[in-house]
């Protein structure tokens, strides 16, 4: 008997080990706003289960009860009456001051996490497209303000302000093992402030329903060391990189005769669209689509060649090249670091 | 006037001519005296459903229409959850290519709908339907065409849904439907429409339910049934059905709304316009948690009735239990922000909503222990009804305190559109719905059918059902804090959610099993079960009191309630009050608050006019998504149907 019961639980052990590993897990806190949530969601959780299981002692224990004498359901014991009363009443009371308790400390865990970000050291707008996010690091010299798209570079172990709207359906924003979510909303403007403690990938994705492709727009918070991630960001003001081969040059043309052009912007050549992700350093990232892909010459090529069927719905229209072309194209975007 | 009838008979005051009343002379006969044998013939000349299609058509018997409504939702439920097991068939692992994100959309949107709007709201609905005229002692519901429209625009509402599905144009925008996902620039195509029209629609007919509900309770309860002895699944539809009344404009207003922007070209949700699309969601939640209390509170009330059948004594704390509802009922409208955490609300303003989401723990805790106290007398009669019932304690206690933890904003943060979410509502729904629904189903079944349903086959049942629920869906609150967001058709293989979810779905597809092994027992129940007699529990309140299936007159003789558990109290025969007219259908009115006999009057016969308005307004609403002229047009068939079912008949009320 105990083993049966042993091998049925057997399966949640594995998975409970499993998940430890997580790597877009609240319960593997990185930084000081998910460490607090995941210190509150571990408290109530253990008080939660500890209310539980008097519950069920109380619900079991008739059970072990002698059957009551006679069947006169009116017959009722007053005294009996009175005792189950003062316990009714005390679970009650005891009921209330157990959710006053966890109200005032989920009050108290609102106001620590309130605190984080009164000196954040860079703001970044985020801003929500189906199904990709848009992403400008604000500065006060107009020619050190960056876009890029979906990888979040920060400095890791300084508070970073993240301003979060959105330009089409509401998204909601969400890195579990930094902080909790906020959406980003058409109209509305959210602040959210995020720390992470040591470097590391931190990997989150859209938490509010926003059509087909919800389930693919993913979005990675890089921590680095402070002069990694000010290298990276003088690295990423520049311009493209001219084509290095002559492939390359073909497809640097290509992409500006092609539809391509339409939408994208790769800073320093004619291209300026404003409506998908800037591919002026593409090839720097390590996904592609919103973390659909990982990016590699392979996965680009296919992207380009059959947007719907890697991401049905998107927004990606499947452009018409021949295989030479479409090498030439990747091979630009290859070379764009 | 003769008074020789029965012990403790009472008569109904005698007509007033000055107060309006009918005058004597133009009465028929009455049930004062009557033998039994001719008091069933005349009564059940008066009251049976006509025969053939165009009479059961017309029916306006509480008991038909309830029927109705309980196997047409029971469908629902089957088709909402096939839905869900093609979900979970999709996500049984990562990349699955089976069903792509246009269809996965669809389902999990119809599921959502079915479940909420055609299946829980419905179910718990017609429960009232048929119970609560039964347990306030009277002969029909109040409003019996209207409560007959009701049923027509429901299914009308239903299939639009389902038909929509079947032609690849059912809503894919979440049972919520927010814009401006569902708005007019990224909704191309009907099928936010469909859900616009098909929420206005089935909310038609669950507010008509409600009314028709309160005025029975509040004027149909039988003689001596004062306030402090209504039972308490009464008093919890009268607080659901207050709840709708005020919920349900909420969600049709937003759905109004919504279909405005979309056909009329209003901004109301256009943020560019100088709209604003989290309006729509306030408008939503505001209906949206008291939704959840419409589908619990009844569930409450089931449970108040299995529990004292098999502890064999009255509820603990019947006065608490009822002001617990009235609490519950009220606090509900208070919450509706909990659901809106995310959307960076200024943080005082939340935190007010974590102390109000946080209060109504209280009432449902005083009905818990309430329950509990009523348990602890003694070993109870182990039934399939109660052992749902303990299922019921199992899965909603957890539901319950994982709803503490939403409540508060920054956990709320961590978990909000989540698998933690998905866990949490599913054990409050049908922890707290679903598992007192079935106790429910076995308790009353002999009533409805007059069978039993198999003991044997039950038990499976509820240890399938139990741990099928519990194997689908407590690995949800793990995979949600692993950081699993709700409404994807897929997830990549790297995050390591393949194993957990490959669980998950087989946990779901055993709970699915459990109903198709439940619909087995239902149906052989019904055709082979063991003759039930009227009152197998050995229970207390008034439905008991007369045959399984009851006649269609519910009660020869209008029983007196002398106790709040009147069958335990006279265990001989009941008293009963006489005076009503046997060849019309008459009632008994009674005063609210002390229940006595007040004024005789007339509950509407059979028609078919509310079917026609029926269709009339289901064509209107159809025809809707298309044009706004469609209201215009509509117009004259709804006026001609409503005109047919209100002409006068000739009856002496109607000339006064």
């Amino acid at each position: 008997m105990r083993r049966l019961a042993f091998m049925a639980l057997a399966p949640f052990c594995v998975l409970l080990l499993q998940g430890c590993a997580g790597w877009q897990s609240a319960l593997d806190p990185k930084g000081p706003a998910a460490d607090e949530l995941a210190w509150l969601i571990w408290f109530f959780t253990a008080l939660c289960a500890v209310v539980w299981v008097l519950v069920m002692i109380a619900l079991a224990a008739p059970l072990v009860m002698r059957s009551r004498p006679g069947d006169e359901p009116l017959l009722l014991d007053a005294g009996a009456e009175r005792r189950k009363m003062r316990v009714v009443v005390t679970a009650v009371g005891l009921t209330a001051i157990i959710l006053i308790g966890l109200t005032l400390l989920s009050f108290f865990a609102n106001r620590t996490l309130a605190a984080i970000g009164s000196e954040a050291v860079l703001t970044i707008k985020v801003t929500g497209h189906q199904w990709w996010w848009e992403l400008r690091y604000e500065d006060a010299t107009p020619s050190r303000i960056l876009t890029t798209a979906n990888e979040i570079h920060i400095p890791a172990g300084e508070p970073v302000r993240l301003l979060l709207t959105s330009t089409d359906v509401i998204h909601s924003f969400w890195i579990p093992s930094l902080a909790g979510k906020l959406d980003l909303i058409p109209g509305h403007m959210n602040v959210l402030d995020i720390k992470a403690d040591k470097p590391g990938v931190y990997r989150g994705q859209c938490a509010e329903f926003c059509g087909a492709q919800h389930a693919n727009m993913g979005t990675f918070i890089i921590a680095e060391p402070r002069p990694k991630f000010d290298a990276w960001l003088n690295d990423q003001l520049q311009p493209a990189g001219a084509p290095a081969s002559g492939e390359a040059k073909a497809g640097a043309d290509l992409f500006l005769k092609r539809p391509c052009v339409m939408c994208h912007r790769i800073g320093g050549t004619p291209a300026g669209g404003t409506v998908a992700p800037d591919l002026t350093h593409i090839a720097s990232r390590k996904t592609l689509a919103a973390g659909t892909l990982t990016m590699s010459r392979g996965n680009l090529a296919a992207w380009i060649a059959d947007p719907q069927g890697i991401k049905p719905g998107s927004h990606m229209p499947v452009a018409d090249l021949n295989g030479d072309e479409l090498n030439a194209i990747v091979a630009y975007l290859e070379g764009l670091k | 006037m003769s008074s020789a009838d029965v012990t403790g008979d009472r008569h109904i005051p005698e007509p007033d001519p000055a107060k309006g009343d009918l005058a004597p002379e133009r009465d028929g006969p009455r049930d004062t005296g009557m033998d039994d044998a001719s008091l069933h013939r005349w009564l059940e000349r008066t009251w049976r459903t006509p025969s053939g299609i165009v009479g059961a058509l017309s029916s306006v018997d509480h008991k038909v229409i309830a029927r109705r409504y309980l196997i047409t939702a029971f469908v629902f439920l089957g088709l909402g959850g096939l839905n869900a097991v093609a979900m979970r068939i999709q996500l049984s692992g990562p990349q699955r290519g089976l069903i792509g994100p246009d269809l996965y959309n669809q389902l999990f949107t119809m599921h959502g709908v079915t479940m909420m709007f055609l299946f829980a709201v419905p179910i718990v609905q017609a429960t009232g339907i048929y119970l609560v005229p039964l347990m306030v002692g009277t002969r029909n519901i109040a409003f019996p065409r209207l409560n007959a429209f009701s049923y027509w625009i429901y299914v009308s509402g239903g299939a639009f849904a389902w038909v929509s599905f079947a032609l690849n144009m059912a809503p894919d925008v979440g049972w919520f439907a927010y814009v401006p996902l569902s708005g007019p620039e990224f909704a191309p195509g009907k099928r936010a429409d469909v859900w616009a029209q098909m929420i206005t629609y089935t909310e038609v007919s669950s507010l008509a339910v409600a009314v028709a509900t309160i005025v029975t309770v509040f004027k149909q309860r039988a003689p001596g049934m004062s306030l402090d002895k209504i039972p308490l699944y009464v008093w919890a539809m009268l607080v659901t059905s207050f709840v709708v009344v005020f919920a349900m404009p909420a969600v049709m207003i937003t759905s109004t709304f919504l279909i405005l922007d979309r056909l009329v070209g209003t901004h109301i949700f256009n943020p560019a316009e100088g709209g604003d699309a989290l309006l729509f969601q306030h408008l939503f939640w505001f209906f949206g948690h008291p939704e959840v209390y419409i589908i619990f509170l009844p569930a409450t009330g089931m449970v108040s009735s299995i529990i004292p059948a098999f502890a064999r004594r009255p509820t603990f704390g019947h006065l608490g239990l009822v002001l617990s509802l009235f609490a519950v009922g009220l606090l509900s409208f208070g919450l509706w922000v909990h659901h809106m955490f995310a959307t960076g609300l200024p943080k005082l303003g939340a935190s007010f909503f974590t102390a109000s989401s946080m209060m109504i723990a209280i009432p449902n805790g005083v009905q818990i222990f309430c329950w509990l106290a009523t348990l602890w007398d003694g070993r109870p009669v182990i039934r399939t009804p109660l052992l749902f019932v303990f299922g019921f304690f199992f899965i909603f206690v957890i539901g319950g305190l994982t709803g503490v933890m939403l409540a508060s904003v920054p956990l709320d943060l961590q978990v909000h559109d989540t698998y933690f979410v998905v866990a949490h509502f599913h054990y409050v729904l049908i922890g707290g719905s679903v598992f007192p629904l079935l106790g429910a189903a076995y308790f009353w079944f002999p009533k409805i059918t007059g069978r039993m349903m198999s003991e044997r086959l039950g038990r499976w049942h509820f240890w399938l059902a139990f741990i099928g629920f519990n194997a689908a869906f407590f690995p949800m609150h793990l995979v949600g804090l692993w950081g699993m967001p709700r409404r994807v058709y897929t997830y990549p293989a790297e995050l390591g959610w393949g194993n957990i979810n490959l669980f998950i779905s087989a946990g779901a597809l055993l709970f699915f099993l459990s109903f198709v092994l439940f619909t087995f027992n239902l149906v052989h129940g019904a055709l082979k079960g063991t003759s039930a007699g009227n009152n197998p529990w050995d229970a207390g309140t008034l439905e008991w009191a007369t045959s399984s299936p009851p006649p269609s007159y519910n009660f020869a003789r209008i029983p007196i309630v002398t106790h709040i558990e009147p069958l335990w109290a006279e265990r001989e025969t009941l008293p009963v009050a006489t005076g009503l007219r046997v060849d019309a259908r008459e009632l008994l009115i009674s005063t609210v608050a002390e229940a006595h006999p007040d004024i005789r009057e007339k509950s509407a016969t059979p028609s078919i006019w509310p079917l026609f308005a029926a269709l009339a307004v289901g064509g209107t609403f159809l025809y809707s998504i298309f044009t706004p002229w469609a209201i215009v047009w509509g117009a004259a068939p709804i006026a001609i149907t409503l005109i047919g079912w209100f002409w006068p008949k000739g009856d002496p009320e109607d000339q006064e």
